[in-house]
């Protein structure tokens, strides 16, 4: 398990120090969020439509659009001179691989809401003062089952042509019982409700995790071999 | 060290079928280098893959004494991170490969000085020339001393003198044909590029071996000839 551990990290660890010299994905996954919202600060009437009834929706939709950003990204700089084809040489375990691939997905999507959370605040001025340490356990716990999903598909379209397109395609329809349960829980949040309302929602969202991070582990083995 | 058994592998199915491999086999033991040479399509890469571990074959069987860790894989592409420097790269091939992490400095450092690019050590991979890429791509292949070594048309796109050069390089890797040296496979389409370092000559044609056999003191032109009487000079 620990060696399953120590080579999920190295890979992880190399993934974002490549991220981090050459800032191609994170930077417009970064600009991608902030034009989002922008957008829908403008484009919306607060007078027709209440802010605090919109403001979940367009942080959800803004965190999973930027987040297949970092997803296409994953395995896409593995093509780079074959490198996908040593690791799978390599004695390096399917499970470890997408673990690393996984670890440092949800660094790389927690940068970008790292970024996305002020300002969504600053644009809809919604309270989360009150409410940030539960609001941040929901982001992590919703992100945690879309990356473990996201990773696996990733690996699976990246061979075939239009891998952006295809991803979104399909990755959308199985994001769809996290994002229910993350806007759920986000709108009683910022309406000021108590978290034990949201407590069917939450189950969803940690039952979620658990079959998607297990299953996929379980099946990306399937994706990467010959 | 190395051992096929009855390797069969196809692509496709029915009218469209490509068989890669048919009937491959063959028994190769420390400081023996086997050339398979083939015109594309032949199913030489296949055949490595198979070797590799990459492709499960259809019907036989791989045997690779020491497993996955004692493989050492040089395919068309250098399998290199561009945004790493040379040393970087090895380091990552090294934590993967399980050398432990207090000689992962020193062995690639032995590896740089011994193929004459401890200068380019801090050099990322995209600065480096096609030659010196297919240096670091060997570096990256021997990082864990492996004792079976895979070469996949190491020699395409190198001009002469980069081809030459790599040529004694793999050879001095090999052993020459000493006890204590490595299993090579090496994988070309041209004859004249990889005939020097065998110590066994295959011609491989629609997946068969055609031709098996030790080279056994053969001057490269016999080997050549050879090889247009039992294959021909087109692609399959």
């Amino acid at each position: 398990m620990s060696e399953l551990l120590a080579q999920a990290w190295t890979v992880a660890r190399k993934d974002l120090v490549l991220e981090f010299r050459t800032r191609t994905a994170i930077v417009s996954a970064v600009v991608f969020t902030a034009l989002v919202l922008t957008v829908f600060n403008f484009g919306r009437d607060p007078t027709a439509v209440p802010t605090i009834d919109l403001a979940p929706t367009i942080l959800w939709v803004t965190f999973t659009f930027a987040a297949m950003l970092a997803l296409n990204r994953a395995f896409q700089l593995e093509l780079e001179n074959q490198a996908l084809e040593g690791l799978l040489v390599s004695p390096l375990s399917r499970t470890s691989l997408y673990w690393g691939k996984l670890i440092a997905n949800l660094v790389f999507v927690a940068v970008v809401e790292g970024v996305g959370l002020p300002l969504f605040v600053l644009f809809f001025d919604v309270p989360v003062g009150r409410v940030l340490l539960p609001l941040i356990g929901v982001i992590a716990l919703a992100t945690l089952g879309f990356v473990a999903v996201g990773t696996l598909f990733s690996a699976l379209v990246i061979r075939t042509r239009f891998a952006e397109l295809l991803l979104v395609v399909i990755l959308l329809p199985f994001l769809l019982p996290p994002l229910i349960g993350a806007v759920q829980v986000t709108a009683r949040l910022l309406g000021g409700r108590p978290l034990s309302e949201s407590v069917g929602y939450l189950k969803l969202l940690a039952a979620y995790d658990i079959v998607f991070v297990s299953l996929a582990s379980f099946l990306f083995r399937f994706t990467v071999d010959e | 060290m190395l051992s096929a058994e009855g390797l069969r592998h196809a692509f496709g199915e029915g009218r469209g079928q490509v068989v890669a491999l048919d009937g491959v086999s063959f028994n190769l033991t420390a400081g023996q280098t086997l050339a398979v040479f083939g015109p594309n399509g032949a199913g030489k890469t296949t055949l490595l893959k198979v070797l590799a571990g990459l492709i499960r074959p259809q019907q036989g069987s791989v045997r690779v004494a020491g497993g996955r860790r004692a493989i050492g894989w040089i395919g068309h592409q250098s399998h290199l991170y561009e945004h790493l420097t040379v040393r970087e790269n090895l380091l990552f091939w090294a934590a993967l490969y399980g050398v432990p992490a207090a000689r992962r400095g020193a062995r690639a450092d032995q590896v740089l000085e011994r193929l004459g690019m401890r200068d380019r050590a801090d050099q990322p991979v995209w600065s480096l020339s096609r030659g010196l890429a297919q240096r670091a791509a060997i570096a990256k292949a021997v990082i864990h001393d492996p004792r079976v070594l895979l070469l996949d048309e190491p020699f395409t796109g190198l001009d002469l003198a980069a081809a030459a050069e790599l040529r004694a390089l793999l050879g001095e890797l090999g052993g020459g044909g000493s006890a204590a040296g490595r299993v090579v496979v090496l994988a070309t389409h041209n004859v004249d590029e990889g005939v020097e370092l065998a110590t066994d000559v295959a011609f491989q044609r629609r997946g068969r071996f055609v031709h098996f056999a030790p080279r056994a003191g053969r001057e490269s032109s016999e080997i050549a000839e050879a090889y247009r009487r039992a294959v021909g000079g087109t692609d399959e």
